[in-house]
Parts: structure tokens; sequence; C-alpha cells
């Protein structure tokens, strides 16, 4: 019962929201709403120390088709995806509380509804014990972000609608779904097993390779290319939905559902027979996005390319089929999106402060919004991978990863890569740093609130704090790998 | 309390039948209604009670009716087939009827009421007849008196066109009948009883000639024309547009999927193994049908601007799904098509009565005129979205389930090719539902309407139909259960096809 709370909490949160839009002020819906976000993360930590012990929580729903129930299992993996969405929200939820004002969105209950159910929907992921209870709730989570991304309503949120809805829809109908259906008819099971289900009951390396790329291209909010332009194009949401859900909760969803499928349903030893075109479309997507984000003078198109090529560094993590490359995807996980998040804070900030949303209108931003760029420069560190930020832990066991695989070529592309990280993010710092603000801006431009800057330094601080606290991370994942890692 | 279970499946006939000539001779609106909604609940429970009976193990005895020898008179017979599909229609009934006492007011003349009433029950009773009756001869007749209180119930739609469309529907469903009675007749001269259960031991002898062959070819074509299995589907979409809002809802969830059920049980109970055989290539040519019945479906769907019209090419596009998992020759293939018919008929009865509410409180259906209605009637427009997401076949959903059982059906014959276009099919779905939600949410009203939210008779009624979609998307362990023991019992009395 205890792990069904994370995932129905975000549901009633949802529920009680829509009362409070209705009957109380702003304020006190939104004030539930952070309420309600603290209080779920403490339900979610309850369940740590029983995962750390070796436990595996688990509450089944229904029987929903025979032998493959709507049934929850917490193991480390989704463990530390539903710390990272619940941990996230709730900064989230503060910054929200101070964007939707500062910018006086239209239908904030709305808003603040489907993101609870959101954040319920990409819990409810996490504990997945099953493939097809993953199936729906990943439905699930796409058709509740739908009104996120299109909540202004006009003429770009449509066309952006259409796109969001028809890229992860069609892929996930088509080709998820096909591979559910083959898993579930060609193995009798889709329980997630340590050490895959796949192998021993399909030999064919030709069926295995599709059944992958079924996976692979299916789950499209991990957007590898040539899947991979719904995101851009989901930044006409509000800035929270795209720091929380399209840097965190939904890409991540994706993630996710490609590194547990490696690991509980091909599993390593099968996985490395047929993993080289993986590879190698990881690695193209890793440096082809890095390239384009360059071009960008958008700030947050600039950030969603970014956030794609990081997510391609997790892919490449996965296929790369060794418990060394799989841990540091699972932290690159935790590290990329406190990283991310900041950074699509500050933008929002940045919109919100001085109305601005190119690169190069932000010239000598740090003096007149210190915090702000401050812990841009800090998350900025952290995505590049440099000590003593987060980001330098899932760098080191993917490179590690890499040499373990073997395939020096892919240890180059994420050094690469991280060069190509410097180039699109450290022009912002310098910028806004070593350039003087125009007169104008000299008198327009201030910071943020304070209820959309106290997140984003929070959320910086957190950077730098995985980077001295990443062991315990390590250690609830290491079961999974059953000591492969040193 | 068993001497009541012995007399269910013939009172689950009489009672209704009987209500119906009583509600004419009240001349009253209140009263009719509340005895509508009477004998459709007394129905349900009757249902639900013969149902779990069989579910548990348990059988339902016989009903001889005059005590008749089964031979020369009429049997009722209740197996776990028909105690679903009575559980089926006697469950939309019970929501329709009561859905009906405010749409109906608003949309049919004081005057009618009582007709409207009394047809809409002998409707019913016509469907509930179809479904129990053991006697081959008997199922025409109770599709003639549903066939012919359908007439009446569309022709009565506010708009000149339902007459034009009621006629259409006449003479096709006409044919439909007439053939289906040829058929029989047929059978009759070959076997010489009309009783299910001796027709189907006595057919196989006479499988080989061609007066059965006739008679198999007479009765699947009647069925299909009742059932509008392209290309005899033409009947359907008028129907559906111009039907009254409560009659649309009945007859979607229910008509076609009653003549579904009688095509299944001619098919392999009556026919069976010795005759389909034969016909590997009449199988192919099945499939081939409902494919393009769900595709031209489909695509016809994404170009309506009405969206009752809309859904009525969407039913077409549905009705091929099922008759798809009748043709793919397995266990899978066929429980999804019965447990699709389930689903659908909730589906697209929640569907229809939504359509209902905005008949309601707008006059209209057109896309155009529903834009930006989504800030009007938010709850109509949430039930709308729930019930478009499970006719896309979105997890947790009703939709879902019966998705799964034809995509693995296709798996199970061996088809790759037909889990991919199943699959690409429900894409289309996404796009005609999609149009529906673009306009609602997005759209800007024409002119500003003082329209408000659909009274709470019209809107609980909604959504218990459309919260049933959710439910049996994820407890589908009854309704699930029921349809693979039906399509076992079909798949074991036949042999495999």
């Amino acid at each position: 019962m205890m792990i069904l709370l994370p995932i129905l909490i975000p549901l009633c949160t949802a529920l009680l929201i829509q009362v409070l839009g209705r009957i109380a002020s702003d304020n006190v819906r939104d004030g539930a709403h952070t309420l309600m976000a603290i209080v779920n993360f403490y339900f979610v930590l309850q369940i740590v120390p029983l995962v750390l012990n070796g436990e595996r929580p688990e509450f089944f729903i229904a029987e929903m088709l025979p032998g493959a129930p709507i049934y929850f299992q917490v193991e480390p993996l989704g463990m530390l995806f539903a710390l990272v969405a619940s941990g996230l929200w709730i900064p989230t939820s503060v910054y929200a509380f101070g964007y939707m004002r500062g910018h006086h969105e239209k239908n904030q209950t709305r808003f603040f509804t489907c993101f609870a159910l959101a954040i319920g929907f990409a819990i409810g992921v996490a504990f997945s014990g099953n493939l097809i209870t993953l199936f729906a709730f990943y439905e699930a989570l796409t058709f509740s972000t739908f009104p996120l991304v299109t909540h202004h309503q006009d003429a770009d949120a449509k066309r952006s609608g259409r796109i969001y809805i028809g890229i992860l829809v069609s892929t996930s109908v088509c080709l998820l779904l096909s591979g559910v259906l083959s898993v579930w008819y060609l193995t009798g099971t889709m329980d997630f097993t340590l050490g895959g289900i796949i192998a021993g009951k399909v030999d064919d390396p030709f069926i295995v390779s599709v059944l992958l790329a079924l996976f692979a291209f299916g789950t499209a909010k991990a957007a590898l290319v040539p899947f991979h332009k719904w995101l851009p194009n989901a930044m006409v949401a509000p800035t929270p939905v795209s720091a929380l859900l399209h840097a965190v909760a939904v890409v991540k969803a994706g993630v996710f559902t490609i590194l547990k499928v490696s690991i509980y349903i091909f599993g390593f030893e099968l996985l490395s027979s047929v993993n080289d075109w993986l590879m190698a479309i990881a690695a193209i997507t890793i440096l082809f996005s890095s390239c384009v984000a360059l071009t960008l003078d958008n700030l947050k198109a600039r950030l969603a390319y970014s956030t794609i090529s990081q997510l391609a560094y997790i892919v490449l993590g996965a296929a790369m089929a060794n418990p060394i490359a799989a841990m540091g995807a699972a932290l690159h996980i935790v590290m990329h999106a406190v990283g991310k998040i900041t950074l699509f804070f500050c933008a929002g900030a940045i919109f919100v402060g001085a109305h601005k949303k190119y690169v190069s209108q932000m010239d000598g931003l740090g003096h007149k919004m210190p915090w702000t760029m401050a812990a841009f420069t800090l998350a900025s560190f952290s995505i590049i991978g440099l000590p003593p930020f987060g980001g330098v832990w899932s760098k080191w066991y993917l490179c590690l990863g890499a040499l373990e695989a073997g395939q020096v070529i892919y240890l180059v592309t994420y050094m690469l890569s991280s060069l190509l990280s410097i180039g699109y993010l450290m022009p912002i710092v310098a910028r806004a740093y070593f350039r003087k603000p125009s007169e104008h801006d000299e008198e327009h431009v201030h910071e943020a609130p304070w209820m959309c800057v106290l997140p984003l330094c929070i959320t910086a601080v957190g950077s730098v704090l995985l980077f001295f606290f990443a062991s315990p991370i390590r250690e609830l994942l290491l079961p999974i790998f059953e000591g492969g890692v040193q | 309390m068993s001497n009541i279970i012995e007399h269910l499946p013939v009172l689950q006939i009489v009672v209704p039948l009987v209500a119906a000539p009583t509600i004419v001779l009240f001349r009253n609106s209140t009263l009719s209604w509340i005895l509508a909604v009477l004998a459709s609940w007394f129905c349900l429970f009757g249902s639900i009670t013969m149902l779990n009976q069989i579910n548990g193990g348990g059988e339902i005895p016989t009903y001889l009716i005059g005590g008749w020898d089964p031979h020369v008179g009429i049997v009722y017979q209740v197996d776990i087939a028909n105690a679903f599909i009575l559980t089926l229609l006697s469950g939309i009934s019970a929501v329709v009827f009561v859905y009906a006492r405010t749409s109906v007011r608003d949309e049919i003349p004081e005057a009618k009421h009582h007709y409207f009433y009394a047809a809409l029950l002998l409707c019913f009773t016509g469907l509930m007849g179809m479904a129990i009756t053991g006697d081959a001869f008997n199922i025409f007749v109770f599709l003639e008196i549903s066939s012919l209180s359908g007439y009446a119930l569309i022709a009565m739609g506010r708009n000149p066109k339902a007459l034009t469309a009621a006629y259409r529907y006449l003479i096709m469903g006409t044919l439909g009948g007439t053939f289906i009675l040829l058929g029989i007749g047929f059978l009759y001269m070959m076997t010489g009883t009309l009783n299910l259960e001796e027709l189907s031991h006595a057919v196989p002898h006479y499988a080989e000639t061609s007066v059965v062959r006739a008679a198999f070819a007479f009765i699947t074509v009647g069925t299909c024309i009742k059932l509008a299995l392209f290309p005899l589907h033409m009947w359907l979409p008028n129907c559906y547009t111009y039907a009254p809002s409560v009659v649309s809802a009945f007859l979607s969830a229910t008509a076609t999927k009653v003549s579904f059920y009688v095509l299944l049980r001619a098919m392999f109970m009556l026919f069976g193994a010795a005759l389909i055989a034969q016909a590997k290539i009449f199988l192919s040519f099945v499939i081939f049908l409902a494919l393009i019945g769900i595709f031209m479906g489909s695509l016809k769907a994404i170009g309506q601007d009405d969206v009752k019209r809309l859904l009525a090419y969407s039913s077409i596009a549905q009705i091929g799904y099922m008759v798809l998992g009748l043709s793919l020759d397995n266990a899978d293939g066929l429980t999804g098509a019965i447990i699709h018919l389930f689903n659908h008929a909730l589906t697209k009865g929640g569907l229809f009565l939504v359509m209902g509410c905005f008949m309601y409180r707008l006059n209209s259906t057109k896309i155009k005129d529903l834009a930006g209605i989504g800030k009007k009637m938010p709850l109509t427009m949430l039930a709308f979205t729930i019930g478009g997401l499970s006719l896309i076949g979105v997890p947790l959903t009703a939709g879902f389930i019966s998705k799964w059982y034809l995509a693995m059906g296709a798996l199970q014959a061996g088809m790759w090719w037909l889990l991919v276009l199943i699959l690409l099919a429900s894409l289309l779905a996404v796009v005609y539902i999609f149009r529906v939600l673009e306009a609602a949410y997005f759209g800007t009203p024409e002119k500003e309407h003082d329209v408000e939210e659909a009274p709470f008779s019209l809107l609980f009624p909604t959504y218990v139909l459309i919260g049933s979609t959710i439910f049996f998307g994820i407890w589908t362990e009854p309704m699930l259960g029921a349809a693979r023991k039906s399509a076992e019992l079909f798949l074991s009395s036949g042999g495999a096809l």
C-alpha cells in the first residue's frame, strides 16, 4: 500500500487543485500544491530504506489481462527515478507559483491540475512492475502533458501540440506497443526480471534486433534521432513545464524505459550481441544535437537540443550493455535532471525578469541578475561535467563503461560532446559577465520574483552537493549490477 | 429463488413486451418513462443474475414456451455467450432509458412521448429476444420487431432528413431480414427443424448440398447488412446522425452488436467447421472486407463536419475490428471480437450520450458549433475526451483490452502485417478524435453563445457509461472472463474453423 501513495498523492492533488481552484484563492491553491509536493516526497523517502535493505515492495491493482496485471514493484532504478521526479517537484511547484503569477498566465488551475497528474503518472512509470503497466503509464503521461504543452491555446501551441501528440503517440502505438505485444507473444511474460526474459526464448539475432529497435525508437520520449522533433517543439509550453517535464519527468521516463528494458527485459548478455547499431544511433544523436544547439539563438531551444544530446548519453550508456556504463546512465538521470532543471529555471527567470528569449540579447545580465546567472553558471559546469559538480560522476562511469565495452570511439564521442557543450553553454555565461548591459537594460532588467530565484539557487547548490554525496545513489543502484561495478 | 431463476429467461422478454403496450394505454410521458426504466432495470437484474449463475459454473434450465416439445415449440436457452449479450443490452438500456427523460422532452413533441417509449421498449424486447431465443424462426420474428420499432424511432428525429434515413434503413433492413428468413427457410427445408440445437447437429450432414450453402450465404449476407459491414453499411451514417440522441446512443450500442452476435452464432454453431472449412477463401475475403471497413470508416470519419456522423463512420470501422477478430480463426481473435463488442458498446453509447448533451444545449453537433465549448461545458467535454481515448484504445481504458486481443489474435494467426495495420488504424482514430478536441479546446466560437453545462440528469447517465469504459479497462476480469468462455464455447461447438 505504501508504494501506492507516491502515485495516488499527486492524482489526489490534481483533484484538490480543481476543488480549491473553484472555492479558494489562488494562493491557497498553489500553497496546497507545494505542500502536497513536500508530503509526496516524504512518502517517497519512506520507501528508500526498504529498497536499500534489499526488499522489493510491491502492490497488485488488478488482473487487466490474464497473466499481465496492473502491478507495481519498486526496484532501485525505479526508486531513483521516483526520487528525482518527486524531489524536483517541490522546487518546481514554488517556481511555477512565481512564474505563473509573474507572467499573468491564464487557466492556472488547469495548469496545476495537469502538472500534478503528470507527476503521478511519471512515478507510475517508475514503479511499474511489468511492461504493460509501464506502457499504460507512459501513455497516460503523454496525454496528461498535452494540455500543458498547448497551454497558451494559440496557433503556435496548436501546431506544437499536434507534433507532440503525433510523434509520441504514433511511435508508442506503432512501435512500442508492437514491442510489448511481441515480447508477450514470444516469451509469455512481461515481468521485469534481472538478466532479462528474452534470452533463451528468442535466439535469432535478427528478431532480437527488431525488438530492440521497436523499444528504442518506440520510446520517443527518449528523443533519439529521428524522433526528437517533439522536444524542441514542446518548448512553447510555460517554462515550469519545460523545466520539470521536458528536462526531467517526461524525457527521463523515456530514457528510464530504455534503461529498464535493457536491464530487465533484454539483459546485458543478449543486448551486447545486437547493440552495435543502437550505440551508433545514440552517438549520432549526441553529436548532431550538440551541433544544432551551437547554432540556436533561442535559449530554450538551445537547452532543448542540449537535452536531446544528454538523453542520448543515457541511451548510449544503456546500449553498451555493461554494468559500469549502465551505472553511469542511471547516475546521469539524476545529475542531468538537477543540472538541466536549473538551466531551464534560469531561462524562465530571465524571461520573467528581463523579457529576453535570445542568447544574443543577454549581454551583461550577470550584473543585473546576479543570482540567476550564478546558478546558470554552476549548472552549466555540471552539465559539461567538471568537478566539483554532480555531472562529473556520471560522465566518469559512462567513459569507463565505454572502455569496458572496448568502444574507444564512444569514449571519444563523450569527450567531444563535452567540448561541444562548453561551446553552447559558456558563451551565454561569458556574455552575461563580460559584456556591458545596454542602457535600456540598465533600467528595466531586474531579478525575477524571489519565488523564481530561490528554487533555481537550491537546485544549483544541489548539483554541487551531488558531487559529494553521489555514493548513496551508487549504493542504492549497486544490487542491480551484482557487484559488477568496482 | 430457484423458481424465479427458472423463469428468468422468459421474463426477460415478457416484462418489456407487456410494458410496451401498457405505456401506450397510459398516454402519459412521466409514467411511460418510469415504466420503461423499471422494465430495463428488471431485465438488467435478471441478466446479471443469470450471468453470475453461469459464471459460477451453474446452468440455466432451458425454458420451453408453453411446455411444448423443443422439436415443435420455442425454447429460450441461456448460455454464457448470450447471458453476456443480455447483460450488455439491458445494462446499456438501463442507463440510456434514465437519460431519455430530459433528452426526449427536449427533442420530441410531448404528444408522442408514450409512442416513443413504447417503440423504444419494443426495440429493446426484439434485441433481447434475438439474443435469448433458441429457435431460428423466432430470431427472425424478434429481428423484425426490433427493426420495425427501430425505423419508427429513427424517423422521430427532428431533422426532416431523419425520414429519408429511416426509409433507407427500412429498405436495407427489410432486405437483410428477408435474406435471413430465406436462409432459415432453406435450412428448415433440408432438416425439418427450427430448433438451433437440433439444427447444429443436423446441418453438418447436409453441408455438401447447395441448399445449405445457399442458406449460409443468405444468412451471412443478411446479418452483415444489419451489422453494417462494409460494403453494406450505407444505411448507417444517416440513421445515427439524424435519429434522436437517445436513439442514436441506444442503437449504436445495441443493434449492430446483436446482429454481430447472431452472425457469430450462425457461423460457429449452425454451420460450424463442416461448412467453413471448405471456405478458407471466404475467411480471407471477410478479413479483406473488415480491413477496408476499418480504413474506409476511419478515413471517412476524419473528413466529417458533424460529430454524430463522425462517430457513425467510426462505428463502421469498429465493426470492421469485430469482424476481423471473428475471421482470424483463433481463440484470442474471437475473444477480442466479443470483448470489443462489449467495450465498443459502452464507449460508443457513452459518446452518443455526450452528443445528446450538446444537442440539448446547442441544438447542434457540428464541429464548428462546438468551437470553444471546452470552456462552457467542461464536464461534458471531459466525458467526450475519456470516451475518445477509449475509442483510440489508450491503455487503462476498455478500448485497449479489445485492441490487445485483436492484435494478439493477429500474431497467433501468424499475420504480422495485420498487427501493423491494426495499430496504424488506431492512429486514424487519434486523428478524428483530436480534430474534435482541438475544436472544442482551441477553437474560438463564431458568435459568443451563452450556454451552460449540461443538466445533471443528462450528465449522470453519461458518466456512468463513460466511467465504465475506465472501470472495464482496469478491472477486466468479469467481462473478459465471460468473453473468453463465450469464444471457447463457439470454437468448441463447431470445432475450429
